[in-house]
C-alpha cells in the first residue's frame, strides 16, 4: 500500500468518526429509537467508488471499532458491525451488476444496514416479536439512504477532482 | 441522479414495506389485556394491563421500573447505558413492544386472543 492512499483511507476513517459524533452530538430523532440518519455512511458510498474493496472494508470496520471504544460499548460495536458489513456486502455486489445508480446503492446500503441489526437484535432479545419493527426499520432505511444517496452523488465530482 | 432500476428498487422495497404491514396490522388491531416482561428470553412476569402498578425489575443485568398506568404502559427508568427503552413512546395495544437491549429485557402487551393461551406445558 503506497504512503498516499495509507492517509486517504486514514483521512476517510476520521471523517466518518466525526460525522457519526456530531450526529451523535445533534440529536435529531425520528421519533422511534435507534433510527439516525448515519451521516457516515456518506464516506463509506463515495469510498466504494473510488477506492479498492479492501481498502473501503478497512475504514467501515476501523470506524466502527474506533467510534464504539471512544464513545460507546461493546453491545453497540456488535450491532454497529452487524449492520455495517453486511450493508457494505451488499453493496459490493450490486455495484458489481452495475444496475443501480450511487443513490441506489446507498439505498440498498440503509436497508440493509437496518436489517444487519434487527438480525443480532433478534439474536440477542431471543424474541420474535420485535420483527414488529421490520416496516419502521426498511421505511427508515429507504429514506435514509435515498438522504445520503443523493448527497453523494452531488459530492462525487468534487471527490474525484480534488483526491 | 436516479437510474431506471433505482426507481424498481424503490418499488421493490416499498412492496416489502406493504406486506410487512399487511401481515403485521391485525396484530397491531388487537386490544391489549396482558404486560409480559422477558429477560433473555426467559419469562419474567405477566401483568394486568387494566390495574395500574409498578413493575421493578432488579436483575443483574441491571435495573428497570416499568409502570403500567390507565391500560398504558411505559419504562419509567432504567440504569441502562443508552435509555433507549426509555425513549420509546408509551405503549397499550398487543403486540406492542419495549426493549431494553442492554439487560436484554422486552416488554410486551398481549392481546385477548392470545392472553388465554397456554405458553408452557411442564409435564
Amino acid at each position: 500500500m503506497k504512503i498516499k492512499s495509507v492517509a486517504y483511507c486514514a483521512m476517510l476513517t476520521a471523517l466518518a468518526m466525526i460525522f457519526g459524533y456530531v450526529e451523535a452530538l445533534v440529536p435529531f430523532h425520528f421519533g422511534l429509537p435507534g433510527v439516525k440518519l448515519g451521516v457516515a455512511n456518506i464516506v463509506i458510498v463515495l469510498a466504494l467508488y473510488q477506492l479498492p474493496v479492501g481498502q473501503v472494508f478497512a475504514i467501515q470496520v476501523m470506524r466502527i471499532v474506533l467510534v464504539s471504544f471512544l464513545f460507546g460499548n461493546v453491545s453497540m460495536m456488535l450491532y454497529s458491525l452487524a449492520g455495517g458489513i453486511l450493508s457494505l456486502l451488499i453493496m459490493l455486489l450490486l455495484k458489481k451488476t452495475n444496475w443501480f445508480s450511487i443513490t441506489g446503492i446507498s439505498i440498498v446500503g440503509g436497508v440493509s444496514h437496518n436489517l444487519g441489526q434487527l438480525a443480532v437484535a433478534l439474536l440477542v432479545v431471543q424474541n420474535l416479536r420485535i420483527t414488529f419493527y421490520l416496516p419502521v426499520l426498511l421505511i427508515a432505511g429507504l429514506v435514509t439512504g435515498c438522504l445520503i444517496g443523493m448527497l453523494a452523488y452531488k459530492l462525487k465530482p468534487l471527490m474525484e477532482r480534488y483526491f | 441522479m436516479f437510474q431506471k432500476k433505482d426507481f424498481l428498487l424503490i418499488a421493490t422495497i416499498l412492496f416489502i414495506i406493504g406486506i410487512s404491514f399487511y401481515m403485521i396490522l391485525p396484530v397491531w388491531r388487537d386490544k391489549g389485556e396482558t404486560v409480559r416482561i422477558t429477560i433473555d428470553g426467559k419469562l419474567y412476569g405477566s401483568y394486568n394491563l387494566s390495574q395500574n402498578q409498578t413493575i421493578m425489575v432488579d436483575e443483574s443485568l441491571g435495573f428497570n421500573r416499568i409502570i403500567i398506568e390507565n391500560g398504558i404502559v411505559r419504562m419509567d427508568e432504567a440504569d441502562c447505558p443508552d435509555k433507549y427503552c426509555m425513549a420509546y413512546k408509551p405503549i397499550k395495544n398487543a403486540g406492542q413492544t419495549i426493549v431494553c437491549l442492554p439487560h436484554k429485557l422486552v416488554v410486551e402487551v398481549i392481546g385477548e386472543q392470545r392472553s388465554h393461551q397456554v405458553d408452557v406445558i411442564v409435564p
